[in-house]
This record gives C-alpha cells, sequence and structure tokens, in this order.
C-alpha cells in the first residue's frame, strides 16, 4: 500500500493501478482539478507539482517541482504532495500566488498553477539559490506561458522571494515526523513494488517477471502518457540505499544510479568544467529532479546529455546482477541503437569517475533550437591533456550524431601526437566527416549536426588559445 | 473611474489557486463517455477498407461513429465546405476518419488504435512550391492594384527581385480542444466548449444534429489560449461530443490530446513572398509588385481572408506609389492553415520590411533611413493599395521617439565596432515599425451584442458576445461598465459568454474583442442608466442634471439632497417596475469594402506601433539571442494599461518564437514530425529578451470613436517582434561587412542562421 502526505492528510493508495500517473491521481480520483493536463510529456510544465522529501544525507526537507504527469503515484511513497490547492493559508494567498497577482503573471491562466508551484519549490529552495536571478530563471524554465512573455512572471518570483516563511516552514519539524512514519511502512503489494536492497530487488525480478523497474520515470511514463501501453506492475528503485550513495574522495567520485539530475548537477558543477551550464540545459529542474543518472545512461538513447560528459570523463560502471558485480569503462557500454551491454536482470548501480586534473582541457557544449529545456541537435564533450606542446591523450565524445553517444576515435587518432593547433583542428573535423554520418530529424538535418560538430572543435580550439571575452551566446545574464 | 487604471485580470485569483475552472475540470457526470479520433495515416486518397471490430470490441467502447453514421450534415467548413468531421476521402494526414465514445479518456484512446484500415493511396502535393507551380489552389489567386505597376519599374533608376519565405506557426495554447456536451431535454443540448466562436459553433452542430440552433447553447467561460486556433478549429470536438451526446443521452466529453491537436487542427499560413521592387537613389519606393502565396492546406477555412489580409499589410507603414500586388491560396495535402494572431497580416508585412531592408543594403543606407524616406504621410502620399486615405498617422512621431529612447544610433555604432573586435560572436539591430487594420475585412462581422441583468439587490451580470481567452476582455468589459454606471468592481461579474444570453455574435477575432463588445455593453448600460434617471426624475421630480453617478453612489441635488446605493436604487426601481434589463448593439460605423475592385476603405483605423530589437549571434552554429528589446506602442487611451502591456509583451514573444525557433517539419509522406512540444519549441524564459522595455505610447486618444478612445491590442503587438528578425539578419550582414543582403528565411532557427552565415563566408552571396 501506497502512503503518501497530500496536503496534511495522509492518502493510502492500494487499488490504484501502478501506471496511475500522479496527475490522474489528482484529477480523476482526488477530483483536484487545479493541476493541469498540457501535454503529458513532461515537456510544459502545467503539471506541475511539488514532492516534499526527506533529503537522505541532511535532516532537511527538500521541496521539488515535478511533472505530475510522467510521475507515477508510487514514487510518492513517504512523501508529501503538494498541489495548487494547497497554497494558500486560509483566506491569504501564498506569497507566490499574490506576486502572481499583483504582478499580471497570469492572462488564460491554464499554464499558471504549474508555474505557482514550480515558483513555490524555488521559494523553498536553498537560500544561495533562491535569489539568484540566473537561478531563478532556471527554476522557471521548465514552464511553458504562451501568453505573457514570462516578464512579469519572473517579476512575481522576485517579489515573492521578499517573503521568508510560510505555512509549510512553520510546520516542518511535524512534516518531518509524519513522512518518517510512513517511510516505515512497508508499500509492497499487488501494484508496487518498493524494494530496500539490491538483493530485494533481485529476489522480486524473480518473483515477478513482468514487472517494469523505474527510477525517474520521465522516459517510462511516455509509453503510458503517448504510446498508451499498460505497465501492471512496477518496482521502483529509488528507495535502495545503495543506489542513492555518493562517495567523493581527492580526485574521485562515485555517484548511485538512482542520485537524480538535479544532485549530479550540484556535485559535477565545481569540479567538471562546463557541466554546469550544459546541465541546467538538460531537460528542466522538473525533469531533473525527477529523472536519475543511471536511468539517462541506461536508457541508451543518442540524444541523452550526460553519456557525452560521462564518455569524455572515460566514467566506469558499476552493474550488479544476481550473478554478482562487475565494472566496465563507460565506452564500452554502448552497443548499437538503444542496446547496452547490460545483462537479464543486471542493473547501473554507480557510476565513478576522475575528476578532471587542473590543466587538462576539459569542454562540454549543448547545442539545441531552444536554449530551455530542449534535446540536443549535437551534445559534445572533450577531454585534452597536452604535454610538451603535443596532444598526449584526447577524449571526444558526442551526441546526436549516431545511433549511440560514442567517442570519436578516429578524430581523437589524428589528434593524439599532433600539436595543437589549426592544422589539427583540421584534421579532426576531417576525421568526423569520415567517422560519423548523422541523423536528418524534426530537431536538425544531417548537414548541421555534421557542420556545427566540426565548428565546435574550432570553438574548443579558439577558446583554447585567444583571450577573447565571450565564445557562446548560451552565456547570459539577465536583466 | 474604473478604466485606464491596471486593475488585476478578473480572475487572477482564480487562475493562482487552480480554482478557475476550464472546461475539462467540470466535474463528470454520471455514465459520461469520452470520444476519441481515429485519424488517417495517409495524406491523399480513398479508405478502401475501415474494419472497426475490434475498436467496438475493445474495453470501455460504447459507440463508434463513421462518416456513413453521420445522418445530416457532414461538413463543418466555417466559410466554405471542404472540411469533413469524419470522411473516407483523405485529403491530408490527420484526417479524421472515425470517432470512438468510451468510458474513459484512455480507453477511448486505446481503442482508436485498433483500427485496421486501407487506402487506394494517390499522388499528393506537400509542398507550397509544387502548389505554386501545379497552380494547386483552395480559392482563385486575388490581385489589388492602383497606378501601373510595371510602367514604375521599368523606368525605375533601381529595381530588384527577392523572395522571402516565413513558416507556419502552431498556436500551442496550453490548453488543447476540448468541449463537453450535456444532453437536454427535447433533442436540445448544451455543449461547453474552449472557442473563440460559439456562435459558428452553435451554428454547425445544429446542422450536424439537424436541430434549429435554438436547441443548441454554446458556452465558453474561458479558454486556455486561442490566439486564432479556436476560431474555427474548435468545432470538431463540439460537434463529436453533441452526435455521441445526442445517440446516447449522456455526457459526453471530447478533448484532442497534445499531438492529435498538433497534428489534425491548422496553423498559421507559412509564406513565399517574391518582390520585383523599383526604387531611387534616396531609397524612395518608386513601384512593386508582390507575389503572397499562403500555404493553405487541404481547405479553405478562412484561407481567403486571410491572404488577403497578407495583402493589405505587404504595404505596411509604406507608400507604395505603383503596385500590384497578387495573393495566391494554395492546396497542398497538409493540415488546413486557419487564423493565427495577426491572421495573414504579419507575412506580409515580413515581406515589406525585407523589401526595405533590402533597398537600403543595395543603396548603402542605414535601413531605419529607408524606412523614414518611405513612410506614409497624411497629405499627399497617403493612399494604401486598397484605396484606403490612410489618416491620423502617428508612426513617423511614435518612430521618432522610440529611435531617440533606445539609443539606435549610439547603439548601431557600438554594435559595429564590437563586431569589429569579435571574430564568432555579432550583434545585430533593427527598428521595424507596424501598422496594423482594425476591423474584420468581411463587414458584417463587425457587429457586437450585449446583455445586462441589474438584479434587485444591485449586482450586476453583464454577457456579451466575446470570449475570454487570457486577453483581459471580461476585465476590460467590467471596467466599461463600472466607468459608465459609476459601480464597484465587486458588484459586476462579466459571466461566460453563452448563445443563449447574446445571439449571432462574430468570433472574437481581428482584435476587435473590446471595440466591438465594450461598445455594445456601453449601450446597454446607459439603456439602464437612462431608465433609472427618468424613474429617479420622476419619483423626486428632478431634471436630469440633478442627478449623478459617482463612485457606487447615485445622489440628487435636491432642497433635501438624496442618495442611493446601488443596492437600494435597484431594489426601489425594481418595487416600481422598472425593467433593468437591456440589451445593447454595435455595428462599426464608416467602414466599407468593395473585394471586386480591391478598393475601399475596410478599416476602422490603425493600430501602431514600434520595436528596437538588438540580437546576438554564433557565427559558428547559429544559435541567438535577443539582448534587449524597446517597444513603443499605441493603445489609445489605454482602458487597463497593466493588460495592454501584457498583450504587447505576450505578443511581442510570441512572434519572435514564430520568426526565430518555432519550426514545423513534415517529412516525405506529409507526416508532421514537430508534434509535441519535444520538438516544435514555442519560447522559453530564458528567450525573454535579457533587456525588455515596453511603454504605452502616451497622449494619443484614438481619433475615431472607439470605446473611450481605446485601440485594439491584441494582434498588432506580434508584428512588433519583426524587429528581431530583421536584426538578425543584420547581425549575419556584418560577416561581410554589410555587402551582402543576407537571404534569410523565417524561422531564423540556428540552422538557418548558421546555413546563411556559412554561405557569406563561403562568399558564396546571398545565402
Amino acid at each position: 500500500m501506497i502512503q503518501f502526505l497530500y496536503g496534511e492528510q495522509t492518502i493510502s493508495l492500494s487499488d490504484a493501478a501502478a501506471d496511475t500517473t500522479v496527475l490522474e491521481w489528482l484529477r480523476l480520483h482526488a477530483r483536484q482539478t487545479g493541476t493541469k493536463e498540457g501535454c503529458a510529456s513532461g515537456d510544459c510544465g502545467a503539471c506541475t507539482v511539488v514532492v516534499v522529501s526527506l533529503n537522505a544525507r541532511r535532516p532537511v526537507l527538500e521541496y521539488n517541482a515535478v511533472n505530475s504527469c510522467i510521475a507515477f503515484v508510487g514514487s510518492l511513497h513517504g512523501k508529501q504532495l503538494i498541489s495548487v490547492e494547497q497554497l494558500a493559508d486560509g483566506e491569504s494567498l501564498h506569497p507566490v500566488q499574490q506576486a502572481m497577482v499583483d504582478q499580471h503573471g497570469s492572462q488564460c491562466g491554464f499554464c499558471t498553477p504549474g508555474f505557482v508551484m514550480s515558483m513555490f519549490a524555488h521559494y523553498h529552495a536553498e537560500e544561495n539559490k533562491r535569489s539568484d536571478p540566473q537561478q531563478i530563471e532556471h527554476a522557471l524554465a521548465g514552464n511553458l506561458c504562451r501568453c505573457t512573455g514570462y516578464k512579469p512572471i519572473k517579476q512575481a518570483m522576485r517579489a515573492a522571494l521578499k517573503s521568508e516563511t510560510d505555512q509549510y516552514n512553520k510546520a516542518n519539524d511535524v512534516t518531518v515526523a509524519k513522512l518518517k512514519a510512513l517511510q516505515l511502512n512497508d508499500a509492497n503489494d499487488r501494484f508496487y513494488l518498493i524494494p530496500k536492497s539490491l538483493s530485494d530487488l533481485f529476489a522480486m525480478q524473480v518473483k515477478h517477471p513482468e514487472a517494469r523497474l523505474v527510477a525517474g520515470a520521465t522516459d517510462l511514463a511516455l509509453e503510458v502518457t503517448q504510446q498508451l501501453k499498460s505497465i501492471e506492475k512496477l518496482i521502483h528503485l529509488k528507495s535502495i540505499p545503495k543506489l542513492a550513495e555518493i562517495k567523493q574522495d581527492d580526485d574521485t567520485i562515485a555517484i548511485g544510479a538512482a542520485v537524480s539530475v538535479e544532485e549530479c548537477l550540484s556535485l559535477m558543477a565545481p569540479i567538471v568544467p562546463g557541466a554546469e551550464q550544459m546541465l541546467l540545459r538538460f531537460g528542466s529542474s522538473q525533469v531533473r529532479n525527477q529523472a536519475t543518472i543511471g536511468g539517462n545512461i541506461g536508457n541508451a538513447s543518442p540524444i541523452g546529455d550526460l553519456p557525452p560528459l560521462l564518455l569524455a570523463l572515460d566514467a566506469t560502471l558499476e552493474l550488479q546482477g544476481p550473478a554478482g558485480m562487475r565494472s566496465m569503462p563507460i565506452n564500452e557500454f554502448y552497443i548499437d541503437y538503444k542496446q547496452t551491454a547490460l545483462q537479464a536482470h543486471e542493473i547501473i548501480t554507480a557510476v565513478k569517475f576522475f575528476e578532471p586534473p587542473a590543466d587538462n582541457h576539459f569542454a562540454v557544449y549543448k547545442i539545441s533550437k531552444r536554449m530551455d529545456d530542449d534535446i540536443s541537435a549535437v551534445c559534445m564533450a572533450i577531454s585534452m591533456q597536452i604535454t610538451a606542446g603535443k596532444v598526449a591523450n584526447i577524449r571526444l565524445a558526442l551526441g546526436g550524431m549516431a545511433a549511440i553517444p560514442k567517442r570519436a576515435a578516429k578524430a581523437e587518432q589524428a589528434a593524439i601526437g599532433k600539436p595543437w593547433n589549426e592544422q589539427t583542428v583540421s584534421d579532426i573535423q576531417a576525421a568526423l566527416s569520415e567517422e560519423f554520418s548523422p541523423l536528418n530529424d524534426a530537431r536538425a538535418s544531417a548537414e548541421y549536426r555534421a557542420t556545427v560538430t566540426k565548428n565546435l572543435i574550432m570553438r574548443f580550439f579558439i577558446e583554447g588559445s585567444t583571450p577573447i571575452e565571450q565564445t557562446q551566446v548560451a552565456l547570459h545574464v539577465s536583466e | 473611474m474604473s478604466v485606464n487604471k491596471a486593475l488585476a485580470h478578473e480572475s487572477a485569483t482564480g487562475h493562482v489557486s487552480g480554482t478557475a475552472r476550464y472546461v475539462d475540470d467540470i466535474p463528470a457526470r454520471e455514465q459520461q463517455l469520452y470520444v476519441a479520433i481515429g485519424y488517417s495515416s495517409i495524406a491523399h486518397g480513398k479508405v478502401t477498407q475501415l474494419n472497426l471490430d475490434a475498436v467496438r470490441a475493445a474495453p470501455g467502447v460504447v459507440d463508434v461513429l463513421r462518416e456513413e453514421d453521420l445522418p445530416f450534415a457532414r461538413d463543418i467548413g466555417p466559410a466554405f465546405p471542404g472540411d469533413p468531421l469524419l470522411s473516407n476521402t483523405v485529403s491530408f494526414m490527420g484526417q479524421a476518419l472515425f470517432a470512438v465514445a468510451a468510458k474513459s479518456h484512455k480507453l477511448a484512446q486505446q481503442a482508436v488504435s485498433l483500427a485496421i484500415v486501407k487506402y487506394d493511396e494517390q499522388a499528393a502535393v506537400l509542398k507550397l512550391d509544387d502548389a505554386i507551380q501545379q497552380q494547386h489552389y483552395v480559392r482563385p489567386p486575388h490581385r489589388m492594384q492602383r497606378g501601373d505597376a510595371d510602367a514604375a519599374l521599368n523606368k525605375a533608376p533601381h529595381r530588384l527581385q527577392g523572395s522571402v519565405r516565413t513558416g507556419g506557426q502552431e498556436h500551442f495554447y496550453l490548453e488543447g480542444q476540448v468541449a463537453l456536451a450535456i444532453p437536454g431535454e427535447e433533442g436540445s443540448v448544451t455543449v461547453h466548449s474552449s472557442n473563440q466562436n460559439p456562435t459558428e459553433a452553435q451554428h454547425l452542430v445544429a446542422a450536424v444534429l439537424g436541430v434549429p440552433m435554438h436547441k443548441v447553447t454554446i458556452e465558453t467561460r474561458r479558454m486556455g489560449g486561442g490566439f486564432g486556433g479556436k476560431e474555427t478549429q474548435a468545432t470538431t470536438c463540439c460537434a463529436l461530443a453533441a452526435l455521441f451526446c445526442a445517440r446516447q443521452a449522456v455526457a459526453v466529453s471530447c478533448r484532442l490530446p497534445r499531438r492529435d491537436d498538433m497534428i489534425t487542427t491548422g496553423k498559421r499560413h507559412g509564406f513565399r513572398c517574391d518582390y520585383d521592387v523599383g526604387f531611387d537613389d534616396e531609397g524612395i519606393i518608386v513601384g512593386i509588385q508582390y507575389c503572397l502565396a499562403g500555404q493553405c492546406g487541404h481547405s479553405a477555412d478562412l484561407s481567403d481572408a486571410i491572404v488577403d489580409r497578407a495583402m493589405f499589410h505587404c504595404d505596411n507603414a509604406y507608400y507604395l506609389p505603383d503596385v500590384m500586388i497578387e495573393g495566391l491560396r494554395c492546396k497542398t495535402n497538409t493540415v488546413s492553415n486557419t487564423a493565427f494572431r495577426g491572421f495573414g497580416g504579419p507575412q506580409g508585412m515580413v515581406a515589406m520590411e525585407n523589401v526595405i531592408d533590402e533597398i537600403a543594403f543595395k543603396l548603402k543606407l542605414d535601413p531605419l533611413t529607408v524606412r523614414k524616406r518611405n513612410f506614409y504621410n497624411t497629405i499627399d502620399r497617403n493612399i494604401t493599395p486598397y484605396h484606403q486615405t490612410i489618416e491620423h498617422f502617428n508612426i513617423p512621431k511614435l518612430v521618432a521617439q522610440l529611435e531617440k529612447q533606445a539609443d539606435y544610433l549610439g547603439r548601431r555604432k557600438a554594435i559595429s565596432e564590437f563586431n569589429a573586435g569579435s571574430a564568432i560572436l555579432k550583434r545585430g539591430i533593427a527598428l521595424t515599425p507596424v501598422k496594423f487594420g482594425i476591423s474584420f475585412t468581411v463587414k458584417y462581422l463587425n457587429q457586437g451584442g450585449a446583455l445586462l441583468h441589474l438584479y434587485s439587490d444591485g449586482s450586476l451580470q453583464v454577457n456579451h458576445g466575446g470570449t475570454e481567452m487570457g486577453q483581459g476582455l471580461m476585465t476590460k468589459i467590467r471596467q466599461i461598465v463600472c466607468t459608465e454606471l459609476a459601480m464597484n468592481t465587486d458588484s459586476v461579474i462579466v459571466s461566460a459568454t453563452r448563445t443563449d444570453k447574446v445571439p449571432n455574435t462574430s468570433a472574437t477575432a481581428a482584435s476587435s474583442g473590446t471595440d466591438i463588445n465594450g461598445m455594445a455593453v456601453r449601450a446597454a448600460a446607459r439603456k439602464i442608466k437612462d431608465r433609472l434617471r427618468a424613474f429617479l426624475c420622476d419619483t423626486h421630480e428632478v431634471t436630469n442634471d440633478a442627478i449623478s453617478f459617482a463612485d457606487g453612489v447615485i445622489s440628487l441635488k435636491a432642497d433635501v439632497p438624496i442618495s442611493y446605493t446601488w443596492p437600494e436604487l435597484a431594489r426601489t426601481a425594481y418595487l416600481a417596475r422598472i425593467p433593468l434589463s437591456a440589451t445593447g448593439f454595435y455595428k462599426t460605423p464608416d467602414i466599407h469594402y468593395d473585394r471586386e475592385s480591391a478598393q475601399g476603405q475596410p478599416f476602422y483605423y490603425y493600430a501602431n506601433g514600434a520595436a528596437v530589437t538588438e540580437v546576438l549571434i554564433d557565427t559558428l552554429t547559429g544559435e541567438t539571442r535577443i539582448l534587449r528589446a524597446d517597444i513603443l506602442h499605441d493603445v489609445g487611451n489605454s482602458i487597463n494599461p497593466a493588460i495592454d502591456i501584457g498583450q504587447i509583451e505576450g505578443g511581442y514573444v510570441q512572434g519572435v518564437g514564430w520568426l526565430t525557433h518555432e519550426e514545423l517539419k513534415w517529412d516525405d509522406k506529409g507526416r508532421l514530425l514537430t508534434d509535441g512540444p519535444a520538438t516544435y519549441k514555442i519560447p522559453a524564459i530564458s528567450d525573454m529578451p535579457d533587456v525588455f522595455n515596453v511603454e504605452l505610447f502616451q497622449h494619443a486618444p484614438n481619433e475615431v470613436e472607439t470605446i473611450f478612445n481605446s485601440k485594439a491590442v491584441g494582434e498588432p503587438p506580434l508584428m512588433l517582434a519583426i524587429s528581431a528578425f530583421a536584426a538578425i539578419r543584420d547581425a549575419i550582414a556584418s560577416i561581410c561587412n554589410y555587402r551582402v543582403f543576407p537571404k534569410l528565411n523565417a524561422p531564423a532557427t540556428p540552422e538557418e542562421v548558421l546555413r546563411v552565415c556559412t554561405n557569406l563566408k563561403s562568399g558564396d552571396g546571398a545565402g
């Protein structure tokens, strides 16, 4: 039986199908229709709710904005769900709601509940994030508004942050106690399986061969909402402590597979150059809160953004199955379109990589039609070591250029041992043309992908060799 | 006075609390059914087999409809036939073939996928260029001319020919198409619909059901966005819900999933605009010929009027002495394109601004200089290609003010310096004006109606023919009524639009919502006010001028002054048997247009504005960013400055989306590839300009008589975004030191920008 708090009320669900989304539960079962469906694919944010959870590492509550259209109800176990109906404190609007009214932040109003919830999550963000203008923009980048042009919404967010505490802050201790109690309950029933350890998991997989594994659900849920499939039984992976572990020492870091992309962002930002800017453009904050690093790797999409980054970092994957554990360089993990080296019942448990040394040249570039919340046409990550004026080592990884995220072996070969100059750049470009024949799709043509990939190598070269101020339009400071 | 105040949207609190109700939020009734539609998977041909056995047998399915099951009207084309509700003849990929009613939305969707369909496939015309070449039209070509363009071109000192393309645009209203039909007695039905045009839906639902219009009521409380996409496209959901409702005698909901909505409902027309222009050494146009070809898709829908409006706006703010404009309505086997904010106007305007820029390049003049030299004036160069005389033309003054306050010249200099020192990133700037004609160009649509009820407790309910889609119409209407009657805003509600309250209404479109409905509402309010005045004169034996309405109080100057609150006066008047309900009506005066000769005065007045946009582009990737936008826009006397500024900011950003990264792509079978928000990218928050200054043009009341001398604001600001497109072109041009005119097409996606940059760099000239 799944148990969670909806506002202050404890909800126990034992009869909702495993593939019931949080949005369906709200609108059809709880009859709370404030939360809207705009796309049912996690791309517009109209369905945004906030999920409050106990932080695994620190004694605080985390307020995460989540797309309820692609979150399954099972993911709410032991958490608090807050939807737009619960923001007002009695007759008084919440500061984020009041600010939206005062700043004329709603026109047609359909996206507004979703915006209000993203704003509410940001209202509860850590102090250093709270008032940073860039962070305000990123907090709202997963919500589409077709009417306002966003200016009054941004102003409303700023205005709302003048208020410091709301009724949820005040109820903090009570909520913590309630959530701790809920988490102790066994959630397993005929629809939901929530293993607490890897051995639990492997046993469940044997016993319920029809069950699908789910972590963030940002991809799996699309099978339900877009392809209209039914999933009878789900095994939720996020409660397995081992998968949530983060181990960091002097120069290596191991990230558990169920760690969210948002958390990866804060882990990688200080140690991997360019990772922060790129990962802030990975989905939206709603998606990053739900999605996991293991999911983005295991999904094996050719257009995932973490794989090129991890390929350039030469990360190692830790895999575990009923037969035991093994490690594998990520470079050997991808076999063909959506095919990986994972064996039956084997899962990714962690990702390990070395922090790039200080003298390493590292960059990651994401090219997409839109800056916010868009899938890459091309994603490139490069790690290069220059010794005595020559390229000693280079890893050049590309997303969007082949059926799998892939290192450019020939381009790397063309650079090794060469001086780092325009001739070498040109050799790399020639090798890229030879090695890759990218696809034509809705996001970009093959020609564009090929040209941009070559130009990005040039950008990397220019950034490393000329001290010019700015080379990317993506880096900006807004008013 | 309530007008001129920045009051919050009447539903703002409801919006932020989630209590503002949309159609799909209406609680389900017992045994309610849900509709899903089965679509064609080819672009052109005939259905030879439609096997629905598995669909009927699917869990939860209660009823299925095919073309042959439609008992009465089968075509729901709004202006011309050609839009079958369900059909075995396929004219685009996404043609509705059949519909299912099931016990849940999901079951209905799942059932639809079980159909077995076989086709006799025919060759499809999918591209605009092919339709132009084959003269494949949904409506005949139309011409507009004044003077002798050919002769003028032949003797022009300079002459150039060019072409510019603009892509289509998906509306992407956040609330998709939806209707809920509820059965009434004796074959009547009430349909709750997210709809800009309730009367048209009423008319077509009645036709489809084979009942008179009086048995059908359409109700629209609010839409989660419309933008033109719910002017004719909302009818399918209404008609199917009503049909199943009639067959099953239960409530029926029809809501399109996002992908279905994007594939099967019409969009903004893509255009190819070819031009041949002659000009003198000063850059002043002496003659021009245009061919504006709009991609209409498979049926006419509103395309005749849309291509006309493109023709009406390919002068923008400039005098075209000898001019010939041809408009083509091209037919392709793609979704039937429809109204979208601007209604063809933006496409025509992009062509004109392209012409101006190209002239400026040719003569090495600043584009703004050429713009100013070609502006209309109100003395001699003041006749449009459709022979309307331009009056009250405030663009020169407005542009001068904007040029100064946005420091156009200073920034152009700074940009040149930046570009000289920056190899990869380049900046560009442009100032473009907007002159947009206000009125439906189909004359009879320029009418509005209202119904006011003053209840005996002093509360007032206002009904009118306009619909609320977020533009703040209801808020403005409330302000108008409150000002007219000196009532407090909390005494007045502007309720849902219903066809049984105000009949025979026009679509809320053409930016006309406040203009026509505001006037109708004021007329009704004046009737009630006049009756109350007469009653007070009688009762208290005072003259009319002794009575004043102010701040929610009605006062009478008399020996012993008397005053009433609204509840007191309403109650007293009711007891005295004074009628407290009134209708109001308005028709726009002074407009006429003879389409045959393409001459007349189709527009009551023009809305004006101008914008300066500065952009930054990356010449290695084609990525762009708007650094700053300054807008000065003319709304006459603003009824609500906050709402007007909201329309301007939102219109600009929506226009930027259209001209930059909103890209519709089809495959070579006619399948829409960009069928969801994962691939079709409307602007998100960081697409807003980094610096965004928006101001209303002050002290410029509308000089023709409109409601409180305001001006329409819905569509015009979208076209301010043309400045962003021109600024991108300007930035690209810097690569070749402004020697070559970059032939940039819209949308200026990173891919398109890089294509043009690469061509310029390789010396491939124009791109």
